[in-house]
This record gives structure tokens, sequence and C-alpha cells, in this order.
């Protein structure tokens, strides 16, 4: 069971209200006799024009959040239960994504929200122009625009990118693998969409690629007020980019709340040993401490939290009862017993 | 035949690419014209190669059959082609290449005194009407309901067409042609049961004329289309599902286009390609079940010619189709090399 | 991954037909004995029957059972199968290993003598081989069938004997100096013994084919039993056009469901080497989605 906080507005974050709100969302593999639950009851809010962090390690979660998100699930992934309600810009009630049919699906997509996969060299059709991957996108959600019309959305949407409209008649084989992932950032944003997901968009691209392209994504975000859920399992990166950051594990939600107190006063286990994993740039030095351990099989979770086995604070009462999400602090949640029972459940730095 | 991509795209412009393509073409055709020569002078040391003397053989018959003795220049013409005791190795072999350039294949001896390329410009028009006309039809359907089956894979569709498909491309050809011309042509008589064409109708390209060739040839083009089918349709259906599961279909499904769009620009354009470099095997198997299929209908094509000079063992007109099968099973494989790289973008120096 | 490899149905109704036809070629002649029949025995009494009474599947044109005919066929057919399989298959293997493994100039050639062999017409060429050849027994076929069809696995060997090769372990060996032919045979081949289980499948499915189409073009012993030459002696006599359907339906079923078999059996594999292939049925998962968007629409 959650509880559902209200959340505040932070003095940082963009004012604004949300866009997207998750409720209770559930994913199931429906494999062999018992289903996987790849989600289970994940609840956030986004506001607009907000970054919202993922992180995870591999399993937690977060891919699956995604497709549930956007609804590009492949059987036999099934949400089984919650909502996803999208708030428009233009004031209208809101919608919830789980309930359309794929007809009125189809409309929401791209320009509501859009997606920016992993590895771009497999996210671009390799047999059709860039340009054209942009054309068509923009006729099929407005039908009144003509080809020349569209052909020069396609290059002021590359040229925001900083790719030269020459190339918008190449091939995606033709373009370096930094130039195509930066085009797919601007093929996410064609519709003018309110909100764009990223899944883990810099992994496959150098240190230096990464740069620069988060410092366009920061840029673009300025100029056109798109909120963000960025998903990678580089908590590091997320600390300097995001406003907020959630934090799965085995499927749920564990903590959630501003970049800065994550860092500086994580109140759960999990998010403590990932945080001590990677070593701060200008602090002095400290030794390393990973989590021991691996993530739990999803087939045969543990009882109670599903972090108790590798955590070093377990309770006895952990294995026995699973943490609900509560408030412990403004804007700030978390899933761990230890901050029920008393007040100093995380340390301080 | 494998087609190879730069490791690293070049920062340049689409200007460079042009000349790349056309050397994998040109590559390509280099090959075929090394197996073209292959081909001819397999013809060559074939009879050689064989038991006995072929070329007396042929000698002897057409004298039995004709009643008359050879002119030199008709030995001659023999010996260039099947061997002759007298002359080197080397010398034949300028001379039978001397000979095929002016186009002379000998002289048939069950058909004295035909010339085989007579024979041949006779049946090869039939052969190619009835090889074209199935291939491209085969292909169409099987690609075409390939896509729908491997892009609802799973679903009822696909669980029965794909196994029947199987079934159907494993029944021998020969025996598909005996079952209908059976069925449709002796049972329920809707279709003649031999024969290229009514030999009522003057030839021509009167529209009665066209019609009867039609007539006589769908059968034979059914069961052919019926048993080329299945390699066509499960090829295109296994690319299909891979390729559905491909991040840019993904990305083209979450950009809010419409299924049928996705299918076909993003999935099916880029799940056909290696059913054209499948294309040489698929192609072997249609000559094949053309030349079973004209022997079971009588078809007047070069496959029913090839039929009959084996069983009457007349050497220079095997000799001969052989040639002109091989060589036009060359050209139709660089045509589709050619329309291979017209769709792939991707294609530069090919391996 | 044997295990694996047995659950797929397809696999298990593959393997099914196949080792019934293996166990029918072996045993064949036993069993018809033991039937009471006699494939030799020409019973004047009932000529071009139609199946019924003693005659399970009828009698031909010379009053021979069908049904004994065709289950000793079976030994003919499955014996060009096999030794035509062998041959291909080891030709496919010499060639297309090596190929792939020393690359260079070796490759060069292998590879251009199997391009070659796969645009030239194979049975046109068998054809003119066999005209050549007076009097062919079944081991001369299974031998001229396995020299002509081999080039298509061995395009597909060489292709992933490259990707082997060309993975660390064995150019770690090569470094070391390991011999060539050794890391051929101990190391690179292991790997790919389960595309050559398969290749050898679906060549020996094309051998029997192969061969029913040479004997029903006359090019074939005419004195051994195989379901080909039990259809090339139904067209001589216009088994068709009398109408004789179960002289010529038997043994083409046969061949067909050895196809069948031999790619269901593929298929199968398919589906285990590419996991991409494995589809989860749709359906289920689109009655929850379903569901839940009316439990939607509902609030």
């Amino acid at each position: 069971m959650t509880v559902q906080v209200e959340q505040q507005r932070p003095a940082s974050a963009p004012a604004g209200h949300a866009v997207l709100e998750v409720r209770g969302l559930a994913v199931e593999y429906r494999t062999g006799h018992e289903p996987v639950r790849a989600c289970a009851d994940v609840s956030f809010t986004l506001r607009r024009g907000e970054i919202l962090g993922v992180a995870g390690e591999s399993g937690s979660g977060k891919s699956t959040l995604i497709t549930a998100l956007t609804r590009l699930q492949r059987p036999p992934a099934v949400t089984t239960a919650g909502e996803i309600l999208f708030h428009g810009r233009d004031g209208a009630a809101p919608v919830d994504l789980v309930a359309l049919d794929r007809k009125q699906l189809r409309r929401y997509r791209w320009t509501a929200l859009s997606i920016v996969l992993q590895s771009a060299m497999d996210a671009l059709n390799p047999v059709m122009r860039i340009g054209d991957q942009f054309v068509d996108v923009l006729r099929a959600h407005d039908r009144t625009l003509g080809k020349r019309e569209a052909w020069t959305g396609a290059a002021e949407l590359l040229a925001l990118v900083g790719i030269s409209a020459d190339r918008v008649r190449d091939y995606p084989h033709q373009l370096s693998g930094g130039m195509r992932q930066r085009a797919a950032i601007a093929l996410a944003l064609a519709c003018r969409p309110e909100l764009v997901v990223m899944d883990e968009p810099t992994t496959a691209v150098d240190v230096v690629m990464q740069r620069q392209i988060l410092a366009q994504v920061l840029r673009l975000r300025r100029e056109l007020g798109f909120a963000v859920v960025f998903v990678t399992h580089d908590l590091s990166l997320l600390l300097e980019l995001a406003d907020r950051i959630a934090i799965m594990y085995a499927g749920r939600v564990v903590e959630v709340g501003e970049s800065s107190a994550l860092y500086h006063a994580p109140k759960h286990p999990y998010t403590q040993g990932l945080r001590d994993s990677f070593p701060p740039l200008h602090a002095p030095l400290r030794t390393l401490r990973g989590i021991p351990g691996t993530p739990p099989d999803l087939r045969r979770p543990p009882t109670g939290c599903p972090f108790q086995p590798r955590c070093a604070r377990r309770m006895e009462e952990c294995a026995q009862r699973l943490p609900a999400l509560l408030s412990v602090g403004p804007g700030h949640d978390a899933a761990c017993l230890l901050n029920e029972t008393d007040d100093t459940g995380g340390d301080t730095r | 035949m494998t087609a190879v991509t730069l490791p690293v795209a070049s920062a340049v412009g689409s200007k460079t690419r042009a000349p790349r393509r056309w050397g994998f073409l040109a590559r390509r055709l280099g090959f075929y014209l090394a197996a073209a020569w292959s081909a001819i002078t397999l013809n060559f040391f074939l009879p050689r190669l064989m038991p006995g003397d072929a070329s007396s053989a042929i000698v002897e018959k057409l004298q039995s059959v004709s009643g008359q003795q050879m002119t030199p220049s008709q030995l001659e013409s023999i010996q260039k082609i099947f061997g002759d005791p007298s002359a080197n190795l080397g010398s034949q072999y300028i001379d039978y290449l001397d000979q095929l350039a002016h186009l002379d294949l000998g002289i048939s001896v069950s058909n004295y005194p035909t010339p085989v390329s007579d024979l041949l410009w006779q049946g090869l028009p039939w052969t190619l009407l009835l090889v074209g006309v199935t291939t491209v039809l085969a292909f169409l359907l099987g690609t075409g309901i390939g896509t729908v089956a491997g892009w609802k894979a799973g679903s009822r569709f696909d669980t029965v067409v794909s196994p029947l498909t199987i079934f159907a491309s494993a029944i021998p050809y020969f025996w598909t042609a005996l079952l209908a011309l059976w069925l449709f042509g002796f049972h329920l008589g809707w279709f003649p049961l031999s024969g290229g064409y009514d030999p009522d109708v003057p030839s021509g390209f009167s529209p009665s004329f066209v019609l009867s060739v039609m007539r006589y040839g769908a059968l034979p083009a059914a069961t052919i289309v019926f048993s080329a089918l299945g390699g066509w349709l499960l090829g295109m259906r296994n690319m299909t599902v891979t390729t559905v599961r491909e991040d840019y279909v993904l990305l083209a499904e979450a950009k809010g286009l419409s299924g049928r769009r996705v299918m076909l620009r993003y999935a099916a354009r880029n799940a056909i390609l290696p059913n054209f470099t499948g294309f040489a095997l698929a192609l072997g198997h249609v000559v094949g079940g053309a030349l079973l299929t004209e022997v079971v209908f009588d078809y007047p094509g070069i496959g029913y010619l090839l039929y009959t000079s084996v069983q009457q063992r007349d050497y220079p007109v095997m000799q001969g189709v052989f040639l002109i099968i091989t060589l036009t099973v060359l050209l139709a494989n660089l045509l589709a090399d050619s329309v291979y790289i017209l769709l792939d973008p991707r294609i530069k120096e090919g391996a | 991954m044997r295990a694996a490899f047995l659950n797929s149905w397809k696999v298990r109704i593959g393997l099914g037909i196949l080792v019934f036809f293996l166990l029918l070629a072996v045993f064949g002649p036993w069993l018809t004995h033991l039937m009471g029949l006699n494939e030799q025995a020409n019973d004047m009494s009932a000529i071009a029957r139609p199946p019924g009474g003693r005659h399970p599947l009828g009698t031909d044109q010379f009053g021979q059972d069908v049904l004994a005919q065709v289950i000793v066929g079976a030994r003919g057919s499955m014996y060009v199968g096999l030794l035509g399989a062998l041959v291909g298959t080891t030709i496919a293997i010499l060639v297309g290993v090596p190929a792939g493994y020393y690359g260079g100039r070796v490759d060069g050639a292998l590879n251009f003598l199997t391009n070659l062999f796969l645009v030239m017409p194979v049975l046109p060429l068998i054809m003119i081989v066999a005209g050549y050849l007076q009097g062919t027994g079944l081991t001369t076929i299974a031998l001229i069938i396995g020299l002509s069809g081999w080039s298509g696995g061995a395009r597909t060997l060489r292709a992933q004997s490259m990707s082997v090769a060309n993975r660390d372990f064995v150019r770690a060996m090569r470094m070391l100096g390991e011999r060539g032919r050794r890391l051929v045979f101990a190391e690179v081949l292991p790997h790919l013994t389960g595309l050559i289980a398969s290749m050898f499948l679906q060549a020996m499915i094309g051998a029997v084919m192969a061969e029913a189409g040479l004997a029903f073009l006359g090019i074939s012993d005419s004195s051994a039993v195989s379901w080909g030459t039990l259809i090339e002696s139904a067209q001589q006599q216009s088994a068709v056009l009398r109408g004789m359907w179960w002289w010529f339906v038997p043994p083409a079923l046969c061949i067909a469901l050895l196809g069948t078999a031999a790619a269901m059996i593929n298929f199968g594999v398919d589906e285990l080497a590419n996991p991409k292939l494995r589809v989860a049925r749709p359906a289920r998962t689109a009655r929850t989605a379903r569901r839940l968007a009316q439990a939607g629409a509902n609030r």
C-alpha cells in the first residue's frame, strides 16, 4: 500500500504543475507458470519542465518502467495495474494513458511524450533518409503539413542540435555515432512534446560526447520547456543533471527526492550504498564501499523489503513487512523501516 | 555474399556514395563473367571427361539417322565441341570458343538436321515466360504473406499459415504438378492436359493466341508458384520477426505512426533485404522445378527439350541447353544483385 | 540445451516422423514379410485395384502391392538420402570451414568455388552427367547429388567459422603458435556441430527429393525400388490419366512428410538458436490490456 504524499515545490525546481502522475503502476512478465513482477506499485509525479532521474541497477525495473510509460511493451510484458495520468498544456482533464486504446493513444504519441532510446545506432531506420524519418512523424500528426514544409521543419530540427541542414538527405550510416544520437534527440522533439523519456542516452558514447549531449539537452529544455524522465544506472550523472531523482530496486521505487537531498542525506540504505560507491571529484579520498550481494531474482523475491538480504542495517522486521514509501522530508520519500523507527535513519554529510 | 559496411561512417555527404555502389556491382559482374567462363569451360571438358568417345558416338548416330556420310565441315564442327582425338587440348579449346562465338552449338541428333541453336530459340521464350512469371508471383505472394505472418507472429494466422507452407514446399514439385494435372485437368477438365498453347490457333500476338497461352500455362505456373511460395514466405516471416524487435521499429511505433506504415516502411523494407541475397538459391530451385513441371505438362520449353534429349542421348542438344540455362541463371542473378544495391543504401565495397 | 530442444513441439513432431521413416527403412522388408505382403509378387487377380481387402493400399498396373512397395521403397530413398547428405555435408565442411578460418587467398578461391556451384543450375548439370554415364545405381546417384548440392551449406559454414575464428580464444591460440589444422578440428568445429547437424538433416531431405526428381526424369536405377522410382513407374503407366491415385499418392506423401519433418526440426532449431524468433502468444497479453483499459474507463 502506498501513501500518496503531496509534493511541495522545492525552491530550485522550475515552478509548474504536474505534467505526469504515475500511480501504483505494476508490470508483469507473463512467462512460464509464475508471472514475474518487473514493476510493482510505482508512483511518482513529474512536474512541467522538470528533469526526473531514475536510477537503479540492471534488473531494477527501470527499463520496464520506460516501456510501460510509453506503452511500447511487447508480449509477454503486461501492465497489470495502475494509471499514468497525463496533464496536457491546454489544461484539459488529465488522460489516463493506460486506459487508452491503441487508436486514441496514437494521437498522444510523440505529441505528448516521446522517447530517446539507448542506442541511436539502432533507433534510426537504416534504409530511410534522416529527413524522411522526421517528415513522416511531422506529417502523421499534422495532416495539413505539406512535403516541402515538412522537410524544412526537419532541417530546422537538425539545426537545433547542431547538425547542418545539408545532412538532412543522408542515411543514418553516413553520420557518426554522436551525430546519430543528437539526431535522435532532435527527432524526439519534433512534435514539441511535453515530456521526453530518455533511456540511457549517453551510455553508448564517450565521455566528451556525453557532456555535449547533456549540455544540449539542458539548453533545449530551457528553450522549449519539456520535462524529462532520464533513466540510467549512473547515479553520479543524475546528481549533476536531474532536479529530482527516483531510485528503483527490484521493481519498486525505494527513494525519491531532490538530487541534493539524496546526495547529502539519503534515507535508504541502498541509496547510501550507491552514493558511496563512486568517488567524489573534489572531496578528500576515502575507501570505496560497494554493495555486497546481487539483485534479487524477481521470480522469487525476498519476503518483506526486497533489499534486506543485502542491507547492512537490516532488522528482523525487515523480512516480515514491506516498507511503504513515506515522506521523510519536504518532497523527499523513502521506503525503509529505519525511517519509521527513529529519526536518524540516514547519515548526513 | 555479405554486405560489409565501413566501421566509421564518413563525415562527407552523399557525394562519395555513388561510385562505391557501382564498385560493388562491378565486382559482382566480374564474378558472373568468371562463372560464365567456368560454365563454358565445363561444357568443353564434360564430354571429354566422360567415359567413351562422345564424338564418334555422335557421328555414328548422325550417320545412321540421316543415312548419309558426314561432310568434313560437319565432322569438324562436331569434333570441336565434343573432342578431337587428333588435336591437342589447347587448340581444341580455342576452336571451341571460336565456334561458340559464332553461336554454333552443333546439330541435333534426334531432330536432324535442325541446328541446336534453333531448337533453343524455340524453347527458350516459353521457359522464360514460365519461370519469369512464376518467380515474380511467388516472390510477391510469399513476401507479402510472410510479412503479415511475421508481423502477427504467434497469432492464429501465423500458426496456421507457416506450418502449412512448410508442408506445401516439402511436396516434390513434380508430384504437385501430377496431382494438379489429375485434379484440374483430368478430373475436372478445367485446364488442358498438355502443351503450351492451342495448336489450332495460329501463333502470333493475337488476343486469342495470348489467351490460349495463358490457359495452357495456368496450371504449370500455379504448381510452381504453390511449391516455390514456401521458401519466400518463411524467409520473410522469420526476418520480419527479428526485424520487429529492432529498436527502430519500436521507435516508429512510439512516434505514433499507423501500424501499416510501420509494418511496411520500417519492418518489411528492412526484412526483405536478405531475400535478395538468397535469390540465387531460390532461383536454382525454381529452374529445377520448372524443368520437372515442363515434363509433366509437355510444356514446350527448354526444360522439356533437355528431358527428351537426355532420354535420346542427344548430346549436342544436352550441352546446348545446359549452357543456355546456366548463362540465363547468371544473368538473372546479376539482375537480382542490381536490385539489391538499389534497395540497400549501406552497400559499399562488398565481399 | 538438449532439453530445451526437445521441448519445442515442432521438433518433437519432426523427430518422430524422421525416426519412423528410419525404422521403416531398416526394418522394411521384415515388416512386409510380417504383414504377409510381398512387393515382388504379381497378383494377377488384382491388377490396378484400389485400396481394400488384401491390399491395403491397392495394387499397381502389374498387380504388385503398393503398400509393400512403399515400405521397401523407404529403404532405397533413405539410403540415397543418407549417403547424399553425408557426401554433401562433408564437402561443405571441407570447403566452408577452412575458407572462413584461414581467410585470404584460401578463402578467395574456396569462396569462388562455392559461389560458382551456388549459381549453377544443379538439376540440368545432374541430368547431363547422368546422361553421359550409362547406367546409374543408387550409390552413383547419391554421389552425384552430394557433389552438386553442397554449396548452400558451405556458404553458411564459412560465415559461421569466420565468426568463431575471430573469437578471442581462437586468436589467442593462433598467436601461441597452435597449428591451424588442429585448431580447426579441435576448437572451431565443435562450435559448429549444431549447425552441421541441422544442415545434414536438410541435406538428407534434399537428397531424397532430388532422387525422386531424378527417378521421375528417368535417371535412376531402374531395378532399385525407391519412392522416386515408384512415382516414375506410375507416370510411365499413365497412372494419373487412369485415375489410379493410390499408386502415385502414397510415395509422394512419404516424401512430403519427410520434408515437413526436416523443416519442422529446423524451424525448432532456428527458434532455439535465435531467441528473437521465439514469440509469445499475443492474445493473452492483449486481453489483459483490454481489461485494464475497460477498468480505467469505468472509473
